[in-house]
């Protein structure tokens, strides 16, 4: 077990890359801490698994190098690289039992049998398979199939990095929620680093302790849940990130002051003087809300979503989403609102300034 | 309780098929039901005769002898040609311009019609004039198909590989291709070797496709026919005589009518029994 850290990893799967077009992923430096479990996420090709397959040694990156610890193991095979990968859909050999199946990376590596034995029947216990490891692995259902997956890579003595490809993509919704919190639970058990790429943030802020936010084929933010909700480095983030995402609306700044509407705005941090670009500012529909005076908008749309309800209202051709509470009303005309200063953030061609 | 109608009208969507497979198959197999038990000396005269001829094809050492030529020959050739099929189609490039060359010159020998593959190789062998004659007896190997059993023997069986193997080898590659990549990721990481990769993944999905090309093979070879009459014409002697073309001397050769038909149900029998037997075997521990 070791930190895993990529060095100025570039991909292109094309074999003369031109264009910034041409790169799956753009250079990039990442540090995984040893232990750490992340959620890698993203929409769909935006190279989350293009990533995943570079730290597992499935993929040799085009540029860059990538070190175990204090070891680099750029030019290493997958299989010396102590790693384990559970796949978006189930990976079991069809013709052996589900002891074979976990036994199966052990026997590859020429580990002897009473060895074999008392490590499959440990993880076969961990994972709830203890009594279908006589079983053929083919009969198995979906979940059940994942966590033989899962279990090929953990009967492993100290694996490097446990990675997760969707690996709910194929399981019951009923069943999606009691796996996830199996894989939280062998998490604390086994203390392995984890990394799990999905495009749902609610597994990925569930999952992780640390989430890494890509995009394009960059890495655009990488924190916390809660940092990433709070202050999105990217507007990209703000958008991805909460239900409904974050509001972004053209704003222009005029010596240090943010204008909206014809109105300056208090911001978090500054904005700086001296601005060239696109200009937006953000703000979460949670820290809208309506108030005597401020910015006039139209109602245009209230849906009810339980606790609160999703508001939009229209101020010129910029549409703002808020979140009105349960029981508190929503005013008829003349309606105005306000965003919360403290939560307020100015975006330049897509990135965060000021303070953070 | 409500009154059940009763309405025929259904049959009537049923008719074209009945009537299809009644004149396509039903009415030919009665036919050849009807001359297997009665004897006939010609003008259409016909006597009742029973399960006589059943009995004598079933007694007759003529019979035995071509059905375990008819056997030997199909167990050859099912041995050489799925296992080297397989071993092809492994080899095959996955992707790129080479995949449409392979697949096209595959392709090629399942285009011939089987009497010209035979005339091919007729020529091809001949001691004298045809390369692989000449080559084989150059290399002072005494090699003439049409006087040693041996090597008419070699000849068929190599001439139904060069035609047939293809088969096997584009069903095994359909087979190969559609195996998800995340196996062979999964597989590296579990740190298998080639031979791992092969025995649990790749002989396990191509199981059905390798049944589907076991049985053609099977029904084929063992009905084969106008490849070894025109190559060999079933000789040197009888020693290529394989069951079909036994069958067709004692039809049209002898004009033994009740015999040949009999013969020929048996024959059917065998066919449906084996592939019957080897669907069953294979489909044995398969997954609902």
């Amino acid at each position: 077990m070791s930190m895993i850290t990529l060095k100025d990893i570039r991909h292109s799967y094309l074999p003369l890359p031109v264009d910034d077009i041409d790169w799956a992923l753009k250079e990039m430096s990442v540090e995984w801490q040893d232990g750490g479990a992340y959620a890698l996420l993203g929409p769909s090709g935006c190279g989350k698994t293009t990533l995943l397959n570079i730290i597992s040694g499935l993929l040799q990156p085009t540029e860059g190098e990538v070190w175990f610890g204090d070891q680099n193991v750029t030019d290493e095979p997958a299989d010396a690289r102590n790693i384990a990968q559970v796949f978006q859909f189930p990976v079991v050999y069809d013709t052996m039992t589900v002891y074979d199946n976990l036994a199966f990376p052990l026997r590859n590596r020429g580990v002897d049998e009473a060895e074999v034995d008392k490590r499959v029947r440990e993880i076969g216990a961990m994972l709830d398979l203890s009594e279908t490891l006589a079983k053929r692995a083919s009969g198995l259902t979906a979940d059940g199939k994942q966590k033989i997956s899962l279990g090929r890579g953990l009967v492993r003595e100290n694996v490097n990095v446990i990675m997760f490809d969707e690996p709910l993509t194929v399981i019951d919704p009923h069943l999606k929620w009691v796996l996830r919190s199996k894989l939280k639970e062998l998490h604390q058990r086994v203390g392995a680093t984890m990394i799990y790429v999905t495009h749902d943030q609610t597994e990925a802020l569930t999952f992780a302790d640390q989430v890494v936010v890509m995009h394009d084929g960059n890495v655009v933010q990488v924190g916390t849940p809660v940092e990433l909700f709070e202050r999105p480095q990217h507007t990209f983030v703000g958008h991805f990130i909460g239900s409904p995402g974050m509001n972004v609306l053209p704003c222009d700044i005029d010596n240090g002051k943010v204008m909206f509407a014809g109105q300056p705005l208090q911001i978090a941090g500054t904005a700086g003087s001296d601005v060239k670009g696109r200009t937006e500012i953000g703000i979460r529909p949670e820290f809208v809300s309506f108030a005597e005076d401020g910015i006039p908008v139209n109602i245009v749309n209230s849906i009810d979503v339980g606790r609160f309800r999703i508001v939009e209202a229209h101020h010129g051709d910029d549409s703002i989403k808020l979140l009105v509470p349960e029981g508190e009303g929503i005013p008829a005309d003349g309606a105005h609102v306000r965003f919360d200063p403290a939560h307020t953030r100015v975006y330049i061609d897509g990135w965060m300034v000021g303070g953070n | 309780m409500a009154v059940k109608s009763n309405n025929q009208k259904a049959w009537l969507f049923v008719l074209p098929v009945v009537l299809l497979v009644a004149f396509n198959a039903l009415i030919p197999l009665m036919t050849v039901v009807n001359y297997s038990v009665q004897e006939t000396f010609g003008n259409n005269v016909f006597f009742w005769e029973g399960v006589k001829w059943f009995e004598d094809v079933l007694h007759s050492e003529r019979f035995h002898a071509s059905l375990l030529r008819q056997l030997s020959f199909t167990g050859i050739i099912l041995l050489i040609e799925v296992p080297l099929g397989v071993a092809i189609a492994l080899t095959m490039p996955k992707k790129g311009f080479w995949v449409s060359v392979c697949l096209v010159l595959m392709a090629l020998p399942l285009l011939i019609p089987w009497n010209v593959v035979g005339a091919m190789w007729n020529i091809f062998a001949l001691p004298e004039i045809g390369l692989l004659g000449r080559m084989i007896n150059g290399l002072g190997i005494d090699y003439n198909f049409t006087q040693n059993p041996t090597a008419a023997w070699f000849t068929t069986i190599l001439m139904d590989v060069w035609h047939w193997t293809s088969l096997v080898v584009l069903l095994a590659y359909a087979g190969l291709r559609s195996i998800p990549d995340a196996y062979f990721q999964a597989a590296k990481i579990d740190g298998a070797g080639t031979w791992a990769v092969f025995r649990y993944i790749q002989l396990p999905k191509m199981k059905r496709v390798l049944t589907i090309a076991i049985l053609l093979r099977f029904m084929d070879s063992f009905m084969i026919y106008t490849e070894p009459f025109v190559l060999t014409g079933g000789g040197p002697g009888n020693t290529t005589t394989f069951l079909s073309i036994d069958l067709v001397k004692i039809a049209l050769g002898q004009f033994d009518l009740g015999p040949a038909a009999a013969m020929s149900l048996i024959y059917f029998l065998i066919v449906l029994l084996m592939c019957w037997v080897f669907y069953t075997l294979m489909m044995k521990n398969e997954d609902q």
